[in-house]
């Protein structure tokens, strides 16, 4: 890895910013059988494209056409610049990893069979160097121009890319038992509050009552706030109530919640408060004081949470 | 597979939920997808060299992303549709096994020049997050056209 700092590599890209390379060539003509191929392994049964007397094609297969083939080249005729110079620059200086994260398309004509394609590709913006969460980098923003056989302009896209050095970390495990997925955080159950999550894994929501003055508490605690006694049992909760407040969250998106996530304070009616989700309902509905009742739902294995919706 | 209808301007409003399409993401989805859209990138179709660069399995090319999204907008607006725009970002990457649960929302119907065009928003959501999150402007059909 070469001993530049990210200013300088900055420094040493920067004058190939704004070069348009180009052109990229199609090997072939826009045919049926691409579009039947793009089509069939994407589902797509739109009946515009594949018609008895007439082919169209998908107008997000746009970067398609001038893909390079199995052995990496592109079709003779196609400029021989690399269109990611910058890119590659920064891969050599110890910026290996690239993901695209971004792309503004515009469509302005669709393709017919028989139009030949060639693109051409700027690099116009790159950022300063950022940290992320896979690591640190620079967005590298790029603009290309998708051109038929008459130089006219049938898409664009504005495409942006991380280029980053990725953290040393160890390989991903092989042969995983199943895809990746991402749970909610299992809380931590001890003496003073299992009965409380023991309770929703059997289908009830249980209130804590101090046995000597009768006091109903949430969430658990040890003691009685009201008269310091550590003996208590449970009531079983109908899980009505009203909406003492709320806030709906949108972003960021976290797994594996679903946005927008509407979270609820909800006034039991037996007259504590718990914290949880609203569904079913639209954020615009929830309204502070609305009727809502509970369902004791297993969200993951091993997990079950009482979630509201509105009262039926 | 039921037929591809055209959706109206008159017929939605700003809020209308698009019908939710479930994706079962199996290596031949992913593995079909990227030799139809020409990207013979390694990681696309061969799972040892995804896990040598680090990766526990292939993984879906942004190629087919862009396919998936195009067919979810004109599966719901049919064939007399047409995109004008589509912007999204990229997040969790789609690997075999999982499912991507794509969902939309109609942002904005707007009139430009007699032309209706429907703003939607859209994600793509697989066990990990979101794969892909944007937006899209459909010219609409028109009736009796």
């Amino acid at each position: 890895m070469s001993e530049l700092s990210a200013a300088e590599l900055l420094e040493k890209v920067k004058p190939l910013l704004n070069r348009r390379v180009g052109p990229y060539k199609s090997f072939n003509p826009v045919s049926r059988t691409q579009v039947w191929q793009w089509c069939t392994a994407m589902g797509d049964n739109n009946p515009l494209y594949q018609q008895d007397d007439k082919v169209i094609a998908p107008p997000t297969m746009m970067q398609m056409w001038t893909m390079r083939d199995a052995q990496g080249n592109y079709p003779e005729g196609s400029s021989t610049d690399n269109p990611y110079e910058i890119l590659s620059i920064m891969e050599e200086h110890g910026y290996a990893g690239v993901m695209a994260v971004s792309y503004d398309q515009t469509f302005h004509r669709y393709l017919e069979e028989g139009d030949q394609v060639h693109h051409y590709s700027t690099i116009v913006n790159i950022t300063d160097e950022k940290s992320t969460a896979v690591g640190k980098g620079f967005f590298v923003t790029e603009i290309a121009h998708f051109l038929d056989q008459n130089e006219e302009c049938f898409a664009e896209a504005t495409i942006t890319y991380f280029q980053y050095q990725a953290p040393k970390r160890p390989a991903a495990p092989k042969s995983s038992s199943g895809p990746m997925k991402i749970n909610r955080v299992a809380p931590i159950e001890n003496y003073d509050n299992e009965h409380y999550w023991e309770g929703l894994r059997q289908g009830k929501l249980l209130i804590q009552r101090c046995t000597s003055c009768g006091t109903l508490r949430h969430p658990p605690q040890p003691m009685c706030e009201c008269c310091q006694s550590t003996e208590w049992d449970t009531i079983e909760s109908t899980g009505k109530g009203t909406v003492y407040t709320f806030t709906v969250m949108h972003y960021p998106e976290i797994p594996p919640f679903d946005y927008p996530n509407a979270i609820v304070l909800v006034d039991l009616e037996e007259g504590v408060r718990l914290v949880s989700q609203l569904e079913n309902c639209k954020p615009e509905d929830i309204e502070i004081g609305m009727a809502v009742e509970m369902e004791i739902k297993e969200v993951q294995e091993g997990m079950s949470l009482p979630i509201f919706k509105p009262a039926q | 597979m039921s037929e591809i209808k055209n959706v109206y301007a008159s017929q939605i409003s700003v809020g209308d939920e698009l019908p939710v399409f479930v994706l079962d993401l199996t290596p031949r989805v992913i593995v079909s997808c990227a030799i139809a859209s020409q990207d013979f990138q390694d990681v696309h179709h061969d799972k040892a060299a995804a896990e040598e660069k680090g990766t526990p399995d292939i993984f879906m090319n942004i190629l087919s992303t862009n396919g998936f999204v195009g067919r979810y907008l004109t599966d719901w607006a049919g064939p007399g549709s047409r995109i004008k725009n589509i912007k999204f970002n990229l997040g969790a990457p789609n690997f075999p096994g999982d499912t991507m649960t794509m969902t939309g929302t109609v942002q904005e119907i707007n009139d430009d020049n007699g032309e209706h065009l429907a703003t939607v928003e859209f994600k793509g959501k697989n066990g990990m997050g979101n794969h892909v999150s944007g937006s899209a402007i459909l010219q609409l059909a028109k009736e009796g056209e």
